[in-house]
């Protein structure tokens, strides 16, 4: 199947002389939900503009749906929809105007029963009339989220659509992305939460200093780069671990309470049933058990710091 | 085309309007009712009519400056309205929708420039029935008449909209109105003729663009110009030619707008 996004080869230098993205190369396949992680400056944003056409590319080129965002971008921007990092709103629009002011200017006719419905699934109903300007800062996301969807885009950017926001609004963020997600809309996003990445996304890339340095399958990236832990708890503290255990490369805690045990999730077989009857067979007692998965956090702090090191 | 756009951006930008209607519209009647005042009755009650030869004809002096003020009135007008409404969602930042849009710039320019000239246009009109008030208005060639109103709202418009982009901070905004078009409209002749300035001063004017559009304007209502209609006519659609060319070097360049 054709990728609705395709970055190749894209390069952004901007006039200042910073380069802000090397050698982009990125497939985005049609009604995925993909995370950009990155840390600040890592270049997310300035990925999303060069896609959308809000600044120009060094070298390079992205098609979406097949057409080439530079030649045809009547044809592409009319797909995309965006939602910017900034709360940037006008001040004396009301909330129902500015999003058919969205739709109007992406060519399309009004239509104010989407825009009833839009309004009512980002809870902005009972604030359509008020002036943009006496929103709160989550009503401005939700009305920004409501411009960018506007004329039914059918790929969304996302720039950090849940920095500053609540537990309950992230999490009625999280539920709307994945409607629109079932209605076959492409999602990209940015985030610097890795629970979000976790929770919604597809495939996750990662990107530091301009350069992409990996995208993954979300789960196959847990499973490749995860480790899980298996922590034993004992009855007794010991002094040393027994050599009958020595294989196992266990780690006894300063306590000499807690054994830990580092094993892989991609292998077959993990070595926790021998394990553990070696235990037994070594004379311990058992008090509890407890594993643990090291998170997209620690994998994504992980690469970030090997990437500067080098 | 992308019409929805351009009529969307118009839309907008004329409800803009109609929200600071007062400011919009009561200001420009305001000052020129002040000017008719001073100029018009005060001083001009001193004044003998203007353009008279040999004591025949002429028109009074209250009657003389309609055109200028309507011209100073369609300047700064034309020119703050244009580059507000582009400068604006610069300064806020929505300016990402226009470009994320599949709208091309000629495009956002008929939107932003032609509800700006019509604004122009409608104060124009109203400035035009206030003076009616005060003075016996004849136009002697409605079509020259409306021509030049039509091409001036047009031209400063667009002139107006380079500012907006260009400008990067209110200061420079408000820079070359004040610096530049206030004096040249002050000193183009829209209070006197300029065979009433010193001979050095009268080739100086000829250098002044505005003198020929308030000259060709005046002359399409009382057949008094300091120069030739056609000529003014000339300089208009020059002006207008160029800023038609430095919008699409803007266009092509992205300038100031894409990094
Ligand atoms: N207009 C600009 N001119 C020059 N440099 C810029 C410009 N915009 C961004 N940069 C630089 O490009 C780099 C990438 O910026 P970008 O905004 O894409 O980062 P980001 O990944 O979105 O960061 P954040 O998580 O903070 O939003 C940064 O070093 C930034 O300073
Ligand atoms: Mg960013």
């Amino acid at each position: 199947m054709q990728p609705i996004v395709s970055i190749k080869n894209l390069c952004k230098t901007y006039k200042s002389g910073h380069q802000a993205l090397k050698n982009i190369n990125l497939d985005i396949q049609d009604g995925e939900i993909i995370a950009l992680l990155g840390p600040n400056g890592a270049g997310k944003t300035t990925l999303i503009s060069a896609i959308c056409g809000i600044i120009s590319t060094t070298s390079g080129s992205v098609t979406v749906n097949g057409y080439d965002t530079v030649k045809q971008y009547r044809k592409t921007r009319g797909l995309i929809g965006l939602v910017p990092q900034e709360l940037t709103l006008g001040a004396f629009e009301k909330v129902q105007s500015t999003m058919a002011f969205s739709r109007g200017l992406f060519g399309k006719k009004p239509n104010t029963a989407y825009l009833e419905q839009l309004l009512k699934d980002l809870s902005l109903w009972e604030k359509r009339d008020a002036a943009l300007m006496m929103l709160s800062g989550g009503m401005k996301r939700r009305v920004l989220i409501g411009k960018a969807l506007a004329h039914e885009p059918r790929v969304l950017f996302l720039d950090e659509p849940t920095a500053g926001v609540d537990v309950e609004l992230r999490k009625d963020m999280w539920k709307l992305v994945s409607k629109l997600r079932d209605s076959g809309v492409t999602i990209i996003l940015t985030t610097h939460y890795i629970e979000e990445a976790e929770e919604i996304a597809d495939r996750v890339g990662v990107i530091n200093n301009g350069e992409l340095l990996l995208v993954e399958d979300k789960a196959h990236l847990m499973d490749k780069l995860g480790r899980k832990q298996l922590c034993i708890e004992l009855r007794q503290s010991v002094s040393e671990i027994p050599d009958s255990l020595s294989s196992y490369q266990l780690e006894l805690s300063d306590s000499g309470t807690h054994l830990t045990y580092t094993y892989d999730v991609k292998s077959t077989r993990t070595g926790i049933t021998s394990l553990l009857q070696a235990v037994n067979a070594a004379g311990l007692q058992l008090k509890d058990l407890q594993t643990s998965q090291s998170s997209l956090e620690e994998i994504f702090v992980n690469l970030v710091s090997e990437d500067q090191a080098q | 085309m992308n019409w929805q756009a351009i009529s969307v951006i118009y839309k907008s930008e004329m409800l803009r309007t109609w929200n600071t209607l007062l400011q919009s519209i009561a200001s420009p009647v305001i000052s020129t009712c002040l000017y008719f005042v001073v100029f018009g009755s005060a001083i001009g009650s001193r004044i003998e009519t203007v353009g008279a030869v040999n004591g025949e004809g002429g028109v009074s002096y209250g009657a003389f400056i309609v055109p200028g003020l309507m011209m100073l009135s369609l300047l700064t007008q034309s020119i703050s309205n244009a580059s507000f409404g582009i400068y604006f969602p610069k300064f806020t930042g929505t300016i990402y929708e226009l470009l994320s849009a599949p709208i091309s710039f000629f495009e956002v320019v008929l939107g932003y420039v032609g509800a700006a000239a019509t604004k122009s246009f409608i104060i124009g009109v109203i400035i035009l029935l206030t003076a009616g008030f005060f003075v016996d208005l004849k136009i002697a060639h409605p079509f020259w008449m409306m021509g030049f109103f039509i091409l001036t709202c047009i031209t400063f418009s667009l002139f107006g909209f380079i500012i907006g982009i260009w400008a990067d901070s209110f200061e420079k905004l408000q820079l070359i109105p004040l610096l530049v078009i206030t004096p040249l409209v002050f000193l183009g002749g829209s209070f006197y003729t300029i065979d009433m300035l010193p001979p050095l001063w009268q080739k100086i004017s000829l250098f002044n663009p505005v003198l020929y559009l308030i000259s060709g304007f005046r002359w399409s209502f009382f057949e008094v110009s300091d120069v030739g209609h056609e000529l003014s006519l000339a300089i208009v659609i020059l002006f207008l030619t160029l800023c038609m060319g430095i919008v699409w070097w803007m266009f092509k360049t992205g300038y100031k707008l894409r990094q």
